[in-house]
């Protein structure tokens, strides 16, 4: 018995009122290390104990704040400066839309900062395990007693006199509360891993079953089987039976400006290049020949497809017959497609179109570099 | 914890209470009267804002009393008599009104059968917004108040004596009849007197609207005179500040709530972009209105949010004291942003007028004549209620 090592003594009481007087005599008799234990909340008991208020206030206020603040900041940047969207006719930074979801980061950083909190500086987490524990006395106070434990650790505590001062509170009973021989860690129990795998194991399935098995199942598909039109599917409410609709005649895309050319072969004389061959608009026509043109025409220009063979081979645009092409012909090319090339006007946009071309005659040109040229090579 | 005995000693009220009462109102009666002589329409807006607001603090402090019975509180029965002398002004509705009725056509343009005749929207709510109807419907919810009034308080009185526990048992079952016809009933008047000015516009969250403010004003109401008494001495001794804090947070939390409704309100319409609804917030928007819209978001919510949030501001006596004639004032703000806008001739921005004064003035000395009234009349503590003991005894 006596090398066990004491963590404090009890009284229990079974009246609120009595634990009250007795939380103020604890208080008033210079304790520290002490605290009282009861089933529920009662009223009074922070004056009788003169606690201190507490300051996980602050917490909830810190941390409710810099919600508010975050919830802006983030739709802010994101809906007015990355990737600004016009949503329902709004300005891009509405601030009645954004209060909503203000107001529930506010709730949920300042809610869940405040239990963090409480866990990590007012339970003494990570540890598990107490002397109360497992007691009779704890027992007790979380069925219809309350207690008082004062704490071996108080600079006033002693064995015998501290008994008998909680002894003169006229308890119903007291008791002393030695620290467990051993340290037990009931985490790592069997039982209790046993319990968590198998709540693991079920919630997986439930989730499961929920997501691919319910949800297809009459009545809870409600969501998969819409009264709507899905993309590219047919409608029997519209009487040519297509699901999408078809733009009023003579309309144009915002835009899009109609080729009047189509069906001419050569419409040469109207079509100017509006563009000089800047460095941006070559640097430009690049990107797109590579993207689009490259895969048949190869890299250069040179009809070397990179397609091995699954689509005919285009004649090099190196040949007299290519070179001698006007640029507007050339935009008419890529515009309307010619032999088995397609038309390209709904991947390039007209500026792009004419970067192409600037830079297919940039190839043309070196690949037909003559000697003078090097001259201007050399200047430079 | 336990006062075996209750001891409590009836004191009457200082004697200047009913001359500032009875001051106020014969002053704002006479200024009411040339008001109305001098510019008749607005004289008659600004009555409905004061109407509106008595309303308010009557029906208002009644649901306060079914409250405390319905959700069974300790805390409030020790100063359950000041929330009963703010109700008692409840069958004074029925009198008031009558000038409101004289000048119907002054106020609701759905009451001229040649403007409904040419409006299909008017003809199609002519159904409900008619003038019998009008009048009937005025009638039945200021009797249905008086008439849960006079059992509340019957019962609550009959209880000094008695001490007879059944009676807190007929009030809670009167309490959950009462609760969902105040619902139904602040619905209506809110419709009928603040929405129905402009009868083209619709809100269907007006009715929690007009309740949130309501029950603002009823609960700013008794916190400062349960302030001004216990100070003075007239409540019981062991009300602590505790008690306070009840009335604080309870403040604070429908400080919250009208928030909540009010931006509720605007979201709806702002989002929905509808012509047919928000012009009457662009109505608020006109000329130095536009001041008064953002006025109410800092005067009703931001300054009482601010004001009550922590936790001993709540129990402060002093701040709470502040904070309910604000919130008074703000109610009655509330109400003429509400109101005036719909004035033909301030429909463009507002322009000072004493009349706008002359109203709130009679409200309150009428208030706090029925008040002292009471107070002569009955004991200021329910000494009878067997739940009072444990109010007193209540403890944070």
């Amino acid at each position: 018995m006596t090398d066990k090592k004491i963590f404090g003594v009890t009284a229990l009481f079974n009246d609120p009122n009595a634990i009250i007087a007795a939380a103020r005599k604890v208080a008033s008799s210079g304790f520290t290390k002490w605290d009282v234990n009861s089933p529920y909340p009662i009223h009074g008991i922070d004056k009788a104990m003169k606690m201190k208020p507490s300051k996980l206030g602050i917490v909830t206020l810190i941390f409710g704040l810099s919600g508010a603040a975050l919830a802006l900041i983030l739709m802010w940047w994101t809906m007015s400066v990355d990737y600004p969207m016009i949503i329902g006719g709004k300005p891009y930074f509405s601030l009645p839309a954004f209060i909503p979801v203000t107001f529930e980061i506010t709730v949920i950083m300042a809610t869940l900062s405040t239990v963090v909190a409480m866990f990590a500086f007012f339970f003494g987490l990570p540890r598990n395990s107490h002397a109360l524990h497992d007691t009779d006395y704890m027992k007790k106070v979380s069925r219809d007693h309350y207690g008082i434990v004062i704490e071996a650790t108080d600079p006033n505590f002693d064995e015998k006199a501290t008994l008998q001062f909680l002894k003169d509170l006229k308890p119903l009973s007291t008791e002393i509360i030695y620290h467990s021989e051993k340290e037990t860690y009931p985490i790592f129990e069997p039982r209790f891993i046993g319990l968590l795998l198998g709540v693991a194991v079920v919630v997986s399935i439930g989730t499961y079953l929920m997501l691919n098995k319910l949800m297809y199942i009459v009545p809870f598909d409600w969501m998969d089987k819409q009264a709507k039109v899905i993309p590219q599917s047919g409608s029997e409410f519209f009487a040519d039976g297509r699901g999408m609709r078809l733009p009023v005649e003579g309309t144009v895309a915002k835009g899009f400006i109609p080729y009047p050319f189509e069906g001419q072969t050569n419409p040469t004389e109207v079509l100017s290049n509006p563009y000089f061959p800047t460095k941006e608009s070559l640097e430009l026509g690049e990107r797109k020949f590579l993207t689009y043109c490259s895969p048949c025409h190869g890299n250069y220009g040179d009809g070397d497809s990179r397609l091995a063979g699954q689509f005919p081979n285009p004649p090099t645009l190196h040949s007299d017959r290519a070179r001698s092409f006007s640029d507007g012909m050339i935009y008419h090319i890529i515009t309307v497609g010619q032999n088995v090339m397609p038309s390209y006007a709904s991947q390039v946009t007209r500026d792009e179109r004419w970067a192409i071309v600037n830079y297919i005659r940039a190839l043309q040109r070196a690949k037909n570099a003559t000697d003078s040229d090097l001259n201007f090579v050399k200047a430079e | 914890m336990h006062n075996n005995e209750l001891t409590y000693q009836r004191k009457d009220l200082p004697s200047s209470i009913s001359k500032i009462g009875m001051t106020l109102l014969i002053v704002g009666i006479i200024l009411g009267v040339a008001a109305f002589f001098v510019d008749h329409t607005r004289a008659v807006y600004n009555y409905l804002i004061a109407f509106t607001f008595m309303i308010s603090i009557g029906v208002g402090a009644l649901f306060l009393i079914a409250l405390e019975y319905i959700v069974g509180a300790d805390w409030s029965v020790p100063i359950r008599r000041v929330v009963e002398f703010f109700a008692a002004t409840i069958p004074l509705l029925a009198l008031l009104v009558i000038p409101l009725l004289f000048n119907i056509g002054e106020l609701f343009h759905w009451s001229h059968p040649e403007a409904v005749a040419e409006d299909e929207i008017l003809n199609a709510k002519a159904p409900y917004l008619n003038v019998t109807f009008f009048i009937i419907r005025v009638f039945v919810l200021i009797g249905l108040w008086s008439l849960f009034y006079f059992f509340f308080m019957r019962n609550s009185k009959k209880q000094d004596t008695t001490k007879d526990q059944k009676l807190t048992t007929i009030n809670i079952r009167l309490s959950a009849i009462f609760i969902p016809i105040f619902a139904f009933t602040i619905t209506i008047s809110a419709i009928d007197w603040l929405m129905s000015i402009e009868p083209h516009w619709f809100s269907t969250i007006i009715g929690v609207y007009f309740f949130a403010g309501t029950v603002i004003a009823a609960l700013a109401a008794v916190t400062l005179a349960t302030v001004l008494l216990k100070e003075n001495g007239y409540l019981h001794p062991a009300m602590t500040n505790d008690h306070l804090y009840s009335l604080g947070a309870l403040l604070f939390a429908f400080v919250n709530f009208w928030g909540y409704i009010a931006f509720s309100q605007y979201m709806l319409i702002w989002y929905a972009d509808l012509p047919e609804e928000t012009f009457w917030f662009m109505q608020k928007w006109e000329g130095s209105w536009a001041i008064f819209s953002i006025g109410l978001i800092i005067i009703k919510f931001l300054v009482p949010y601010i004001t009550l949030v922590s936790q001993p501001a709540k129990m402060d006596p002093r701040k709470l004291k502040f904070i309910s004639i604000w919130l008074l004032f703000a109610h009655f703000y509330d109400l003429f942003w509400f109101v005036m806008p719909e004035m033909e001739e301030l429909s463009g921005g507002y322009s000072f007028s004493w009349i706008d004064l002359v109203f709130p003035i009679a409200a309150v000395g009428l208030i706090i004549l029925v008040f002292n009234m009471k107070a002569k009349k009955e004991n200021l503590i329910p000494i009878g209620d067997p739940k009072l003991q444990r109010g007193l005894d209540f403890h944070l």
